[in-house]
């Protein structure tokens, strides 16, 4: 309780400052091009939100491929899980999807920006979420493994019936982490012309020359997407957070 | 039952076992004694395959054990084992966790399961999750899930050394009763009072090998080998 009012205090005394200094500053403030603009940046949330949504659906779905690929028996799948990880996250995702828009769609026929878009920040997610999984799974016991087996249990089963339950849990926090991040990330879609919110300050500064006001509209606008979530994911912390152990390796 | 033939393994440098020999029969009592790093769990670990030994082999009943066959996990699953530290699975109940392997094996039977509980003495516990349950609580839940396959043997690692000493009796009263129906045991125990008392075999191990074979008084009273008196003059 404390800390919460501690923490409250703060935020309105930041931004009580950070408001007086931006009235107090030589800039003169416009927000009547942008309140214009509204539509777009309304239609940018929509983007912005829904190829997030599904970028994130996709990386989990990637993501556990990608983590079972790190932690299986076989040599060379392994090898790829790796390598995808180590491509992926060696690379700016501007550029990825540059390669994906430019290079990778003409070639497959595809000329929805925002599809190609949104696979190639799934594809991207996919590399970070993966490793989340592939750590909640190795944070469970090695015995909780060794049980399940002198049970009688295969591989599969004590994935499915001991492993994940156990793994999930954990992964949530940090999965939440992983979707505030991706919110963000989404905002290089504008590069190759998706419109979600990055693209409507853009558009607003570029016709208007009020660039100012539009990137701190926008910028207010990504805090109202991931204020809330990392409140979850620290509530989340906090309900599911006491069980965890540190674990060894697995499977 | 269970015959183990010249057992060799190594974990790196480290040899666990050293053409090891040992022969179980059925409704046997053996207790595996001996300083720590002897291979006493590596031994019990290869006779359900969680070890894969790198020479010799080891054989229950007339099958050979071995991590590579097709029907491994139904062999497993007649090889009980009950760990130092429980590893009870935290998601689910004590009833639930003595149901998990039946359940997966398409044969669950919640009677036969409160039926287990009510042998280890923990009956009133059924719904409880293992967070609830005291060291020796868990434990003796631990047996009845290792019991729920119908194993035809039951192998112990140190059952009692992760316990408060108070919990200590009430698991080993729970192996007493199960060594009276007759089950086949192995269990490595630094609990020389209850190896005296059930064994009808003792093994001594140390580095890997085994030194001594025998029942528990000629162990306990007149072992042949001076590494074995040494032991015993240490923990007695
Ligand atoms: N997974 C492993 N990796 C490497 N070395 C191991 C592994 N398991 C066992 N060893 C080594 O093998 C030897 C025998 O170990 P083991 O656990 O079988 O002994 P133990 O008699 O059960 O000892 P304790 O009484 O301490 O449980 C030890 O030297 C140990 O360090
Ligand atoms: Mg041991």
């Amino acid at each position: 309780m404390n800390e919460r009012v501690t923490r409250g205090v703060i935020t309105l005394l930041v931004g009580a400052a950070i408001f007086c200094a931006l009235a107090a500053s030589p800039h003169k403030w416009n927000f009547s091009p942008t309140w214009a603009y509204r539509q777009l940046y309304w239609d940018g949330l929509l983007k912005t939100v829904s190829a997030t949504g599904i970028a994130f659906v996709l990386g989990v779905s990637l993501g556990i491929g990608v983590a079972l690929a790190r932690l299986s028996r076989q040599l060379w799948v392994r090898h790829l899980g790796d390598l995808y990880v180590e491509l992926v996250r060696g690379t700016p995702f501007l550029v990825q999807v540059m390669i994906a828009y430019f290079g990778i769609a003409p070639l497959i026929g595809v000329d929805n920006k925002f599809l190609v878009g949104t696979l190639a920040l799934g594809a991207f997610a996919a590399a970070y979420i993966g490793e989340v999984i592939r750590a909640g799974i190795e944070s469970v016991e090695r015995g909780q493994f060794e049980a399940a087996r002198s049970l009688g249990l295969s591989r599969t089963q004590t994935l499915v019936h001991v492993v994940l339950p156990q793994a999930v849990r954990r992964m949530i926090p940090p999965l939440t982490g992983e979707l505030i991040a991706l919110t963000k990330e989404s905002s290089l879609l504008f590069a190759i012309g998706v419109m979600e919110m990055m693209s409507a300050a853009r558009q607003t500064g570029a016709d208007t020359y009020a660039h100012f006001e539009a990137y701190l509209v926008v910028a207010g606008l990504y805090l109202t997407l991931t204020i809330p979530l990392s409140l979850l994911a620290r509530a989340l912390e906090r309900r599911l957070g006491s069980g965890t152990r540190t674990g060894v390796d697995l499977l | 039952m269970i015959t183990l033939d010249n057992v060799t393994k190594r974990f790196g440098d480290v040899t666990a076992l050293r053409d090891v020999d040992l022969t179980v029969a059925k409704g046997e009592v053996i207790c595996l004694i001996g300083p720590s790093g002897s291979g006493k769990s590596t031994l019990l670990r290869c006779i359900n395959a969680l070890e894969s030994p790198e020479k010799g082999r080891v054989r229950l009943d007339n099958e050979v054990v071995d991590a590579g066959r097709q029907d491994i996990d139904t062999l497993r699953g007649e090889v009980g084992m009950v760990f130092q530290h429980f590893h009870l699975f935290p998601h689910l109940t004590a009833l639930g966790n003595i149901m998990l392997s039946p359940r997966l094996h398409g044969r669950p039977d919640e009677a036969k399961a409160r039926a287990l509980l009510e042998r280890v003495d923990v009956a009133d516990k059924a719904d409880a999750y293992p967070d609830m349950l005291s060291g020796g609580q868990k434990q003796r839940v631990a047996i009845a899930r290792a019991l729920a396959m119908d194993p035809r043997v039951m192998l112990f690692d140190e059952p009692t050394s992760a316990l408060d000493p108070e919990m200590v009796g009430e698991v080993l009263q729970a192996m007493r009763t199960l060594a009276a129906e007759g089950m086949t045991m192995l269990i490595a125990t630094h609990e020389m009072g209850f190896a005296r008392e059930v064994a009808h075999r003792v093994v001594f191990m140390d580095e890997g090998r085994i030194v001594e074979v025998g029942t528990a008084q000629h162990v306990f009273e007149n072992a042949s080998h001076d590494r074995t008196r040494a032991f015993l003059d240490k923990v007695l």
